[in-house]
């Protein structure tokens, strides 16, 4: 089965259901393959054939740096992993870029794999993950006081009100820095409290990096980036939790729903 | 409140990353590539910014001469 120039990409692995029609036809996958099912030992892999001159190792490596192409593989992994949950009851999403020569590794990968695969099928039936994200925003910039070692010779302050010294100039600055030192305290309070409220309505909880701004173009500072694993019955309960919080956010604290994802964050019991 | 003020494109982008970067089921085996464990977890959001933001060195390379 193996054709040259191509390799197998894997996306997801679900129980084997059996029936022919699970996978819609018209689902591309990361280089707008089409995507089909590899099954073996009681589990189905949906796999679609990418050309092993971009997804081999070396290439890989480098195209991993091209964040246009990144966002495509990206996208292209989550589309089929979607319709993987769509498809079955429950499915795992394998990680970016796990590639195989060809359908026997596949389907030695799920021989070899399949108690670990079982008991994380088991696990995360009826679960689905939901990310939120809280940030603060930078407060509205304050004005610089005047530097008083800097003679502005326009705006010549009115006569009741003596030139700054520098002893009011430092007292200000000083008066400025604790206020941020203030509010940086409170917004860190606040996202503490967001993820106490919500993490009891989750089975499992796992806390990622904090999103780096220069990457989302975000122009807060990101103080809480959580994946929680929710029964589908208290999904409702978990999406209206969130909006309350986001509604009695304070000022300057933006609290961000995604999902619901398929249990990416949760396949491995967290590190 | 609502979130209009904010670059939801790149930030579901970033949401996606985080957990195909460090989620999703790590499989080994004779005849994968192993691409996923050995580099993939390596590669945090620090080397990706790289490609966009030329002032930080990448990770694989020598800066350019």
């Amino acid at each position: 089965m193996k054709t040259d120039g191509e390799l197998l990409y894997a996306y997801a692995v679900a129980r084997d259901g059996g029936s022919p029609a699970d996978v819609p036809e018209t689902l591309t996958g990361v280089a707008d393959e089409p995507v089909v099912p590899v099954r073996h030992a009681g589990f189905a892999a949906l796999v679609g054939r990418v050309p092993a001159a971009e997804f081999e190792e070396d290439a890989l490596r480098e195209r991993l740096e091209d964040l246009a192409w990144l966002e495509r593989v990206a996208r292209g992994h989550q589309r089929v992993v979607d319709a993987a949950v769509s498809a079955f009851s429950c499915a795992l999403p394998l990680r970016l870029a796990t590639v195989y020569r060809d359908e026997e590794g596949v389907r030695r990968m799920l021989a070899d794999g399949s108690a670990s695969l079982g008991s994380a099928l088991d696990r995360l039936e009826g679960r689905v993950e939901w990310g939120v994200t809280v940030y603060a925003l930078p407060p509205p910039n304050p004005p610089d006081p005047p530097d008083p070692l800097e003679l502005s010779p326009t705006p010549s302050p009115p006569e009741s009100a003596p030139a700054p010294s520098g002893r009011d100039y430092l007292r200000r600055r000083g008066a400025q820095r604790r206020a941020r030192e203030a509010d940086a305290r409170r917004a860190g309070r606040a996202a503490e409290a967001v993820h106490d409220t919500l993490s009891p309505l989750a089975e499992e909880v796992r806390l990622h990096p904090p999103q780096d701004s220069r990457l989302s173009d975000h122009p807060g500072h990101n103080l809480l980036n959580a994946a929680y694993l929710v029964p589908r019955e208290r999904t409702e309960e978990f999406t209206r939790t969130v909006a309350a919080l986001t509604d009695d956010a304070p000022d300057g604290l933006r609290i961000r729903l995604s999902g619901p994802w398929a249990p990416y964050s949760f396949v491995t019991h967290a590190p | 409140m609502i979130s209009d003020d904010l670059p939801t494109e790149r930030l579901s982008l970033v949401d996606l990353l985080d957990r195909l970067l460090a989620g999703g089921v790590v499989l080994t085996g004779d005849l994968t590539l192993r691409i996923a464990d050995v580099d993939l977890v390596r590669i945090d959001l620090r080397a990706l910014i790289s490609s966009v933001d030329a002032r930080v060195p990448s990770p694989w390379e020598p800066p350019a001469p």
